[in-house]
């Protein structure tokens, strides 16, 4: 059976590669340290010499729109292109091409079906930032094969919390029962408090402080009853207008299972918490 | 009221690098083009027709006027509402004011909702 090796779950700053990659003299004061994290953080994945990535994401109306809103989809194809021209435009990330893996794909899709999960598909997916922020962080070399996996996380009606958490859970069943030898990293990233067109957006801090370090204590302890018993999309919400990005949190926390992460950093930035986990499976840990 | 018809005005703008030149430079007539040939098609689909939606006369002065407060306040996407702005304003804003300074007047004028529950986005 395939070996789940890491699961890493983080903020996606769209901004980090051109702050870390612009001329020096005019990259902002924190972009040394941002850089250092990052690299970090990269580590704990490049340790485990994964074969395949499960990247979990939300497409930001790029490819998905109103007019056909799925809660869940999975892509199914052998690459996938990326980013779209208003994400080059809005913070300069290039274009990339990802190898898929179809046959992890179907797999997937299958065992997530059989556990409940009304999944839609896409045979071709053209995939956004929420998947290759994460890319550029922890695996720049776009080198591996991924399986992409969005959810619906700004579109209301959203699924809950528990679902969230619970999809997690069916996504690591389906790794560990996928009849193979590789190696599977699954890779997720969301939001902690974040406020985009609206009052609170683009503060000295994110809208939150409170949240983001309650919400990173939760998830370094592995505090999914904590999570359940307090985040609620009203509370979300209120901690700024896009902060369901959290859900994903959740999903990569129902991956790992309710365990201490073994990898934590954060950056408080000029209006947002990045935050950074890594979970090992407990029998291997690194 | 049709809050899907004004996202899909934003969102298909804003992807288009053509449609948002024109919007940010003539905005009343990328409008009226949009509403006359562009909104009533089925999105990705070039032959189909969709007679479902229509602009409200507030709706469409706040997409003419660049109004994204009154577009907030319609419960147009916040995503979109704000990206779309980006594209046009930024630069501009920038080489003005410095780096953000789009997004913090945008903020700013949008602060009598602070503390208060925003109009939903829901559709």
């Amino acid at each position: 059976m395939a070996q789940l090796v890491a699961t890493l779950a983080s903020t996606h700053h769209p901004f980090y590669l051109k702050a870390t990659t612009m001329p020096p003299e005019q990259q902002m004061p924190e972009a040394p340290l941002w850089k250092s994290k990052v690299e970090a953080y990269r580590e704990t994945l490049e340790r485990t010499k994964p074969d395949i990535l499960v990247m979990v994401g939300s497409d930001h109306f790029h490819q998905i729109f109103l007019d056909n809103c799925p809660q869940f989809l999975i892509g199914k194809a052998e690459r996938y292109d990326a980013t779209f021209y208003n994400e080059e435009r809005e913070f300069g990330i290039p274009k990339y091409v990802l190898e898929g893996d179809e046959d992890m794909s179907r797999f997937m899709h299958q065992s997530l079906m059989d556990q409940n999960f009304d999944f839609a598909f896409s045979n071709e997916l053209k995939i956004d930032h929420s998947i290759i922020c994460p890319i550029i962080t922890v695996r720049p070399d776009a080198d591996l094969p991924v399986v992409p996996i969005y959810t619906n996380i700004f579109a209301p009606p959203l699924h809950s919390p528990r679902r969230f958490y619970d999809l997690g859970r069916a996504i690591r069943k389906a790794i560990d029962d996928y009849p193979s030898d590789k190696r599977i990293a699954a890779i997720g990233t969301g939001h902690l408090s974040l406020e985009l067109g609206g009052p609170r957006q683009f503060m000295e801090t994110g809208p939150d402080p409170v949240f983001d370090r309650q919400a990173i204590e939760w998830l370094t302890n592995g505090d999914i009853e904590a999570i359940l018993e307090h985040v609620t999309h009203e509370s979300m919400v209120r901690s700024g207008n896009a902060t369901q990005g959290f859900l994903n949190f959740i999903l990569m926390l129902g991956v790992a299972g309710p365990e201490n992460a073994d990898y934590v950093d954060n950056l408080d930035l000029f209006h947002t918490m990045e935050a950074y986990f890594t979970w090992y499976p407990k029998e291997q840990a690194a | 009221m049709s809050k899907y018809y004004v996202n899909k005005f934003l969102y298909t703008v804003d992807r288009d690098p053509e449609l948002l030149k024109r919007y940010a430079d003539d905005p009343r007539n990328l409008v009226a083009t949009w509403e006359q040939s562009m909104g009533p098609k089925l999105l990705n689909n070039e032959v189909e027709a969709s007679s479902v939606h229509a602009f409200t006369p507030a709706e469409r002065e706040a997409l003419i006027n660049h109004d994204y407060v009154a577009l907030f306040e319609m419960g147009a996407h916040f995503f979109l509402n704000l990206t779309i702005f980006i594209g046009i304003y930024d630069e501009p804003y920038m080489e003005k004011s410095g780096p953000l300074s789009f997004q913090r007047e945008m903020a700013a004028r949008l602060q009598h909702w602070r503390g208060k529950d925003y109009p939903t986005v829901e559709t």
